[in-house]
């Protein structure tokens, strides 16, 4: 791995925590949504991760050494959503519970910190590489 | 002569890059459940105590250069040692990888400025003034 490989690498990060940014703001906006079927609510989706191998022969580090991050898919949380009594709701089902996604704001919102700093952090790296990179180019001059 | 005109700072420079890319690596993987963060030990592999041999350039056509028997040294990663479990077994710590980078960036740094200055010191020693 040269210092090339850095853009990769944390490219690859970039990529990931963007997903999961997505999926953060598409479980908030939905967080209050009401269906009278369980089946059918909406409920919180999150994005798996998984270390991608370093495939290349070039490697020096061995065949062990991991290059980036990747996004396996995206799965929903098997919570049980939430039952309520609203017998007046349009959506209620025949007993007159409405079921309310089991998205948790609160764990949202710290997925959504814990992505901006990763964000932040990988953003850094890709710049101090650059700046290295550039340094080393114009060495001798 | 000038095989060792640099003395430690050239593979302590290529060490340095690839430290630079392990530790970005860790970076990225920060949120990946059972991810172990690794590292490259420094002291051991400009020793040369660790490690294969170093891996020297094999040529294939007579019109290619050789390189010297320095080559890259072949460097041995390590697990890094969790300062806290994590539930989900990563052992990435945010605030260690970053205050690795930023030692690793100033000892890139510190290198390229000696490779520099022995660069000029050379140019003036041939130019003669």
């Amino acid at each position: 791995m040269s210092l090339f490989s850095v853009f990769n690498v944390a490219g690859s990060a970039l990529n990931a925590q963007t997903i999961r940014l997505n999926t953060t703001a598409s479980n908030l906006a939905n967080s209050e949504s009401v269906s009278g079927d369980p089946t059918q609510v909406y409920r919180g989706r999150h994005p798996v991760f998984q270390a991608m191998m370093d495939d290349s022969d070039t490697s020096d580090l061995g065949q062990d050494a991991s290059a980036g991050v990747r996004v396996l898919g995206i799965v929903e949380s098997t919570t049980p959503p939430t039952m309520s009594y609203q017998p007046n709701n349009p959506q209620a089902n025949k007993d007159g519970y409405v079921f309310t996604s089991n998205v948790n704001p609160i764990e949202e919102m710290t997925n959504m910190i814990s992505a901006n700093r990763s964000f932040s952090t990988n953003v850094e790296a890709i710049n101090t590489a650059r700046d290295l990179l550039l340094k080393t180019i114009s060495m001798g001059h | 002569m000038f095989d060792n005109v640099f003395g430690i700072h050239e593979p302590a420079l290529l060490l340095h890059g690839q430290r630079l890319s392990v530790l970005a690596n860790n970076m990225a993987n920060a949120d990946t459940p059972n991810f172990k963060a690794r590292d490259i030990d420094f002291a051991e592999v400009l020793s040369g105590s660790q490690g294969d041999a170093p891996l020297p350039v094999t040529v294939t056509n007579a019109a290619h250069i050789s390189m010297s028997d320095g080559g890259l040294p072949a460097a041995d990663l390590k697990y890094r040692n969790p300062y806290q479990a994590s539930l989900d077994g990563n052992t990435v710590e945010m605030p260690v990888e970053q205050a690795a980078f930023a030692e690793n960036n100033v000892r890139y740094q510190a290198s390229l400025n000696f490779i520099n200055s022995q660069i000029s010191l050379l140019q003036y020693a041939i130019a003669g003034q």
